[in-house]
């Protein structure tokens, strides 16, 4: 049966970065739909009625939402190859995204959306958050232990917005958390990330755009 | 034999979805109980992260957060089966779940306001309710998981008994059942359960409870 998959996606978000890596990582062919999130397609609305994001998987006609959810999907629908969550029911347990989500993506929002006292406190969360999450790493070499997985698609994202952060913030992400940089790279190097994560430049005169757009100095 | 410890507080809605797991699948487990405001070394312990109930310690592994622990749960004691088998199906189940544990913060948003937040925390409260009336409870289903119900009415409970309990203590009514049909159905059908209806914190001990505690943080907030 002839499989169809389409992402409904934008090229700067950290959660559309997610599932292409996803795809990638089980070479599944897929068609990419890029959004404008000023003027949503009648299909990203159909889709997605709830909340009206991206990014959507579409397999078949029907709609998945949610990043996270898309690569646990991918990841049971095609299973034969390059699994991303572990078999064992607690490690599987033991796995955990939200903190990234609930934490880090709001205080690097902060960093790049604010200026003076509330940008240095943002900052300030910003590497202390990274720093935990250093620590969950310590010598492994993916969160998943030896092979990339789940923890490392949910994250590696972010790492394309790294020089983002920086510029605005005026810091070295490097200089604080070595060895979350030395994980990036190293997830860098695999094809489904290098080809799924926009040009870091590229991440920051977007975010020089938005910034204009909302105001911000 | 494996043995199986479920730490809560008696009034956590977090903390029953885990009770009503276990009990729909039949197994045996000690019930702690904790008091939030001190919390027991055996909790910090287990969930240093957070330090929150409910954690279920399973042959001395802890799990934390409910919606893991019944997703865990689910696949070790798969009778009685809280998701869907068939990919697709549960992706749309863990869809509507994210939707309602990141709904449930209105809880205490609502709690803790007065005035023009208040105003806004009702708003929300009545968009989210128009959602699962819209959106979730479409094709005429008696629960979320159809005949039986399923992780996602679990996930939802808390609009079928503490959102009675908080509009009481705030003295508003938020849900109003005949603008919400759909959803007033399941709320009715959810509380029918045997299983549900026989494990519910009491409504007017809560009630009572919360309204000294609100009552309090009100009070300190205008000084």
């Amino acid at each position: 049966m002839a499989e169809e998959v389409v992402l409904l996606d934008f090229w700067p978000s950290l959660f559309g970065m997610r599932s292409r890596i996803a795809l990638a990582e089980k070479g599944i062919k897929y068609e990419y739909k890029e959004e404008d999130l000023r003027n949503k397609s009648a299909l990203l609305l159909q889709m997605n009625p709830v909340h009206k994001k991206i990014p959507v998987l579409i397999h078949n006609g029907k709609p998945v939402c949610e990043s996270l959810i898309q690569v646990q999907y991918i990841d049971e629908v095609w299973h034969d190859k390059a699994p991303l969550l572990p078999s064992d029911p607690y490690q599987k347990a033991t796995v955990r995204a939200d903190y990234i989500d609930k934490k880090i993506y709001d205080l690097g929002s902060r960093v790049w959306k604010t200026k003076g006292e509330e940008q240095a406190t943002a900052k300030k969360e910003f590497i202390e958050s990274l720093k935990l999450i250093e620590k969950e790493l310590g010598d492994k070499p993916y969160f998943g232990g030896e092979s990339f997985g789940y923890v490392d698609v949910a994250f590696i994202p972010f790492y394309s917005w790294f020089y983002a952060y920086e510029k605005c913030g005026n810091f070295s992400i490097e200089a604080e958390c070595p060895k979350l940089i030395a994980w990036a790279k190293r997830c860098m190097q695999k094809e489904s990330v290098a080809k799924s994560l926009p040009d870091q430049q590229k991440v920051y005169d977007f975010i020089l755009q938005m910034k204009k757009h909302f105001g911000i100095e | 034999m494996a043995v199986v410890e479920l730490f809560g507080t008696w009034f956590s809605p977090y903390a029953y979805r885990v009770i009503w797991a276990l009990k729909l699948k039949g197994i045996s487990y000690e019930y702690i109980e904790e008091d939030i405001r001190n919390k027991s070394p055996l909790l910090l312990q287990y969930n240093p992260i957070h330090k929150k109930v409910p954690v279920l310690v399973h042959d001395g592994k802890p799990i934390c957060e409910s919606t893991v622990i019944l997703q865990y749960i689910d696949e070790i004691w798969p009778q009685n089966p809280l998701l869907p088998a068939d990919p697709y199906d549960r992706a749309v189940a863990l869809f509507w779940i994210k939707f309602a544990d990141d709904k449930v913060y209105l809880m205490s948003k609502l709690y803790q306001a007065d005035g023009e937040e208040q105003r806004a925390a009702v708003k929300e409260w009545l968009e989210m309710l128009e959602v699962m009336e819209e959106h979730a409870l479409i094709g005429g289903k008696k629960f979320f998981g159809g005949d039986e119900i399923n992780m996602v009415d679990i996930a939802f409970s808390f609009v079928a008994h503490w959102l009675g309990v908080l509009e009481d203590v705030v003295g508003l009514e938020i849900f109003e059942p005949h603008k919400f049909p759909r959803v007033s159905s399941w709320i009715q059908n959810f509380k029918s359960i045997p299983l549900i209806k026989e494990n519910l914190p009491d409504a007017d001990k809560m009630s009572a409870f919360s309204k000294h505690g609100r009552e309090m943080m009100l009070a300190s907030k205008s000084n």
